[in-house]
């Protein structure tokens, strides 16, 4: 379970995130909604320790983030923040090695192979794994990164818009991807997402923020209503249920 | 006709040169490569045109090689570590206004203390003096650009050169102000010359390098990751900080050796770093550390050779390392590497 109690962070006098407190149910998905400026990215790099928070405190699996030594807690939880560059040419394979680290030192054993090959062939890379991640698409770069979070083998996986890039074959697959790993290995996927039918049909639970601050937090059906949506995004979203799942639909 | 006749030749050339260009050969191979060369330059420059009281030549000589070695790994690792914990591939700790930081130190303590003070002082412990004010200055001063969150690279650029160029403008104010003869002492250690070192000096700077080469060692799979970029490497369980705080501290304490040693040489650590990417296949700090250290000697000792035996001593070596250094800056600026 991931404890979030009075969480606030500014920048200057603008108030981002303001006094968030939530608590994310352990082993499903969850995902946050809300609109550009809501304090989403920010929320997720409060909770992975990436940035100080101001005020508040949040627990991971029961490790207090704050308190924590940063190696147990990369064990425990694993973060991959929207943009992602590198300065150096470095193979696919050996990025995604780079997700070991925490446990080996940068001394890959053979288990830790065995974690590379699995995140590859989950993320769809192995005939790109010698390729240079410089030279992939966004899309291809985007899964490479995943990859390098998923070989890290934690229980927590938190990750900013992982659909960032990728084309709705992908976006469908990473999204499956998130939905697995939390049913059969039983891990905590949180989701910074954009696109709410995506929320809708994957997630267990959904954030939904709005000016730093937390409005509604509940399943799909809770927040997938036109009055709720019209309170997290001003405009108003038809919501029509299609095989089982809600859909929002905003397009005209 | 001649060039009728290169023609054909071309792209057998090519080929040649495709297949056995250090860049498609493994990085031990390189290793190997630049240690013989190393080698082979360090013999060269002891026993080429030897001749007079051998007695009195080969001790001069030994203590020169000293030097550029000492130089060439201070230079090459602080820069190649340097890049690492900033995450790109322009800035150096001389760009950033490391070593006219170390000037103005010094500069600063001929000031207060006086040249002839300073001059009869132990060459060691005025050395260590420098040492540990170069690393409270520099400590206090980059810790925090840094150790901060994203900052923009051209905005670190800026800053560096703003403050290069007020220590500079620092320390010749103090020369203005300073008595002549004063001023005689301190105008030698301004220009990079490999023809005045101390030898006592020498060995409180082998030790010093050498403690830190064997830290950077160890720390070769942290330096991995932190090139990643900050978020990452937090994310990996760097403690992010803390390493890049020692990382500098490593940096500044190497750049104020090889500054005291022969003075400052700008853009020899880009040159020798950017090569050293070049030439090593694998992204590895396992590979890089000793590749940029050798090629620094390689480079250093390579150089004053040809500048002693084609030259005639006619130019110093710090020249021609900015002029190309220089150059390789401006392509690098040009290729679009700051992003």
């Amino acid at each position: 379970m991931i404890r979030l109690s009075g969480v606030c962070k500014s920048y200057g006098t603008a108030r981002v995130v303001d006094q968030v407190s939530a608590e994310i149910p352990s082993e499903g998905v969850t995902s946050i909604i809300g609109p550009n400026g809501a304090g989403k990215s920010t929320l997720l790099s409060l909770i992975s320790r990436l940035q100080p928070m101001d005020a508040g405190s949040v627990a991971v699996g029961g490790l207090d983030v704050a308190a924590t030594g940063s190696r147990e807690l990369a064990r425990t939880m694993a973060i991959l923040r929207q943009e992602n560059h590198l300065t150096m040419r470095l193979k696919v394979r050996d990025l995604v090695a780079f997700g070991r680290f925490p446990h080996s030192g940068g001394r890959p054993t053979a288990e830790d192979r065995g974690h590379i090959e699995y995140a590859l062939e989950q993320l769809d890379l192995l005939t790109l794994a010698d390729r240079f991640v410089d030279e992939l698409s966004g899309g291809q770069r985007q899964r490479a990164f995943i990859a390098m979070v998923l070989a890290q083998d934690t229980g927590y996986l938190l990750l900013d818009e992982p659909l960032n890039n990728l084309d709705m074959k992908h976006s469908v697959e990473m999204m499956r991807l998130l939905r697995r790993l939390a049913d059969e290995l039983g891990k905590t996927v949180v989701v910074v997402i954009h696109d709410i039918n995506f929320a809708s049909c994957y997630s267990d639970t959904i954030l939904a923020m709005r000016g730093g601050r937390l409005l509604h937090q509940g399943t799909p059906g809770q927040i997938m209503q036109p009055e709720v949506l019209r309170e997290v995004y001003d405009i108003d979203i038809r919501i029509e249920e299609i095989d089982g799942n809600r859909i929002g639909v905003y397009f005209a | 006709m001649a060039d009728r006749a290169a023609v054909p030749q071309a792209p057998e050339l090519t080929a040649r040169r495709r297949s056995g260009l250090p860049r498609a050969a493994s990085p031990a191979v390189v290793l190997a490569m630049l240690a013989i060369a190393t080698l082979a330059a360090v013999v060269l420059f002891m026993t080429l045109d030897l001749r007079g009281n051998l007695g009195y030549v080969l001790p001069r000589r030994a203590v020169k090689v000293a030097a550029m070695l000492l130089v060439a790994v201070a230079v090459g690792l602080s820069t190649l570590m340097f890049q690492t914990v900033t995450a790109n591939r322009i800035l150096t700790p001389s760009i950033m206004g490391f070593d006219s930081l170390y000037l103005f130190i010094q500069t600063a303590l001929v000031f207060a203390v006086g040249g002839s003070t300073l001059a009869t002082a132990p060459v060691v412990g005025k050395f260590a003096a420098e040492v540990l004010l170069m690393v409270l200055f520099s400590g206090l001063l980059y810790r925090w650009l840094f150790t901060g969150g994203a900052r923009s690279l051209h905005l670190m650029l800026l800053v560096g050169i703003v403050l290069g160029t007020l220590f500079r403008g620092g320390s010749s104010l103090l020369q203005r102000l300073m008595d002549p003869s004063e001023y005689i002492i301190l105008q030698d250690l301004f220009f990079a010359s490999f023809n005045q070192v101390d030898p006592a000096l020498l060995w409180a700077s082998a030790a010093v390098v050498g403690a830190i080469a064997a830290a950077a060692w160890r720390l070769r799979h942290t330096l991995d990751v932190l090139a990643l970029g900050r978020d990452t490497a937090v994310n990996l369980g760097v403690d992010h900080r803390r390493v890049v705080s020692w990382v500098l501290l490593m940096c500044s304490v190497l750049v104020a050796v090889s500054t005291a040693l022969v003075g400052p040489v700008t853009f020899f650590g880009l040159l020798v770093v950017s090569l050293g990417y070049q030439l090593c296949r694998e992204y590895s700090h396992r590979w890089l550390l000793p590749i940029v250290g050798l090629l620094g000697a390689v480079a250093l000792i390579g150089g004053q050779l040809v500048l002693e035996q084609v030259f005639g001593f006619d130019t110093a070596l710090s020249i021609i390392i900015e002029f190309a250094g220089g150059i390789l800056f401006l392509f690098l600026l040009l290729k679009g590497s700051l992003k």
